[in-house]
């Protein structure tokens, strides 16, 4: 029987692909050829690889993250069944398991009166060259660094310093805001507006940008 | 023994990482550690040249990750300082030479006759960043405060983070008091603020840097020098120990504001 060669799932974390049994030089082939095939679904992507029996010497681990390094794909588990190929996982700084699993989901809807929407907590900072998108709103907990990137279908809240680049009302939402505890964006773009900081510095407050007329106008959190 | 692996790394080139490896490798040597100097930046190799160990070296580290030497016969003994060794790196080939692994390897071997290895890192974010920050126990980012520089250590602490061998630690490099004072320049305090990791030291601006390092002599070996006593006490803090950091003008609020919180209300 022949095993499937190539099983792709998108985890938490990234994408999970599970590499069937069979010479590991042909899976290894099928996978990069898979994945050059469809550069663009995984370029910049975060990849979990389940080896399953292969047993892999570091060499072999390492020749890989660094081939899919080449592709912008970054290998960040190896989950195996041997104990050798775990090892020499580890030994490369590669996790072997994957974080936990996330608690079941909250299923209680809140009542009728209170009418919620989906949205993204991230609770870290972005440094220059991350990026997160996200089809709702997107809440952060923390810093937008310049030379970040944040765009969101709805609004952007952001607890901390934004100082890179943000994009609210991605798909051309009006009434998207963007709000944070400083708001010093490089851009700001709300739907198909795009706005920069004035220049000079200002005192630090919460402000909330919104569109105004077609303009994007920021306003101190008690005036808005 | 068994060395700490550490790895000085900036992104951006020109903000002084050969000149911090050398000077924090001989001030750790001078405090009497077994210090190995890897220089990872294949191609281009000038950490010899700042150690002034130019033309005592025979095999590099690419013939020893090759096997056409043993690791011991590319390791150079300096000339002043015992205790000072230099792993020079290949001047004819380029970063492909070596992989992650390959780096994670040389440092194991050598990690239990030192205690300290310190890998320079060549600027980029490619496969030589990569080769230097894979055997790395700790990473100093070093950044000078100019916001081009800054930019590209925010960003190499986004990918060190990502490789779960975060945050690192920082150096600001050629601080100039004077042009802070003169708002003419971002401070410390703004550098810090904003790539918001732990601080290991402030190493002023110094025309003598450029004078030991074409010397081939590290400044850190000159106790008249601001910026070799800079280098000293970032070395001492990697030992450990708490050094506080150099009373400069400019620097606010690292000394400043203990002051400003102890005084009696003064300012």
């Amino acid at each position: 029987m022949q095993t499937k060669k190539i099983e792709i799932k998108g985890i938490k974390d990234g994408l999970l692909i599970k590499i069937g049994s069979g010479k590991w030089a042909k899976q290894e082939k099928a996978l990069l050829e898979h994945i050059n095939s469809q550069k663009d679904f995984f370029q910049g992507g975060r990849l979990a690889l389940d080896v399953g029996n292969h047993i892999l010497k570091a060499a072999t681990l390492g020749a890989l993250r660094d081939t899919l390094f080449d592709s912008d794909v970054k290998l960040w588990a190896i989950l195996s069944d041997s104990p050798t190929t775990e090892k020499a996982a580890q030994a490369l700084g590669l996790a072997t398991r994957l974080t936990k699993p996330s608690p079941p989901q909250l299923r209680d809807r809140p009542s009728p009166a209170i009418r919620g929407e989906a949205a993204l907590l991230v609770h870290r900072t972005f440094r220059s060259g991350q990026k997160v998108k996200h089809p709702s709103h997107i809440i952060i907990l923390g810093d937008v660094n310049p030379g970040a990137e944040i765009i969101a279908g709805g609004s952007i809240i952001v607890w901390g310093h934004l100082r890179g680049v943000a994009h609210a009302g991605a798909e051309g939402d009006s009434k998207a805001v963007v709000c944070a505890l400083d708001l010093s964006p490089t851009q700001l773009r709300i739907a198909d507006r795009i706005s920069v900081s004035p220049p000079g510095g200002k005192d630090v407050q919460p402000e909330v940008a919104r569109l105004e007329d077609g303009q994007v106008v920021a306003h101190p959190w008690n005036q808005a | 023994m068994a060395a700490k692996i550490i790895t000085i790394t900036s992104g951006k080139g020109g903000v002084g990482k050969t000149t911090a490896t050398a000077n924090i490798g001989a001030a750790l040597a001078k405090n009497g550690n077994k210090v190995a100097c890897i220089d990872a930046d294949i191609g281009l190799r000038n950490l010899d040249v700042v150690l002034g160990l130019e033309n005592r070296i025979v095999y590099d580290l690419v013939d020893a990750v090759e096997g056409r030497c043993r690791l011991r016969q590319a390791m150079i003994r300096d000339k002043h300082i015992p205790g000072l060794f230099l792993i020079p790196s290949a001047q004819t080939r380029d970063k492909t030479a070596v992989s992650p692994s390959d780096m994670v390897r040389i440092c194991d071997e050598l990690r239990p006759d030192l205690d300290w290895i310190l890998i320079d890192s060549p600027a980029g974010i490619e496969r030589g960043f990569r080769n230097a920050i894979a055997p790395a126990d700790e990473i100093i980012i070093i950044t000078n405060p100019e916001i081009s520089a800054v930019r590209d250590a925010d960003r190499i602490i986004g990918l060190i983070e990502a490789e779960e061998k975060g945050p690192g630690q920082l150096i600001i490099n050629r601080l100039d008091f004077k042009m802070v004072q003169q708002k003419n320049m971002i401070s410390a305090d703004d550098v810090v603020d904003l790539l918001a990791i732990e601080l290991l030291g402030i190493v002023p601006e110094d025309k003598e840097v450029i004078i030991s390092t074409n010397q081939g002599v590290p400044i850190s070996t000159d106790d008249s020098s601001l910026a070799g006593r800079a280098f000293c006490n970032i070395a001492r803090r990697l030992e450990g120990e708490t050094v506080p950091f150099l009373d400069l003008e400019g620097s606010k609020g690292l000394l400043k504001r203990f002051t400003s919180i102890f005084g009696s209300g003064g300012n």
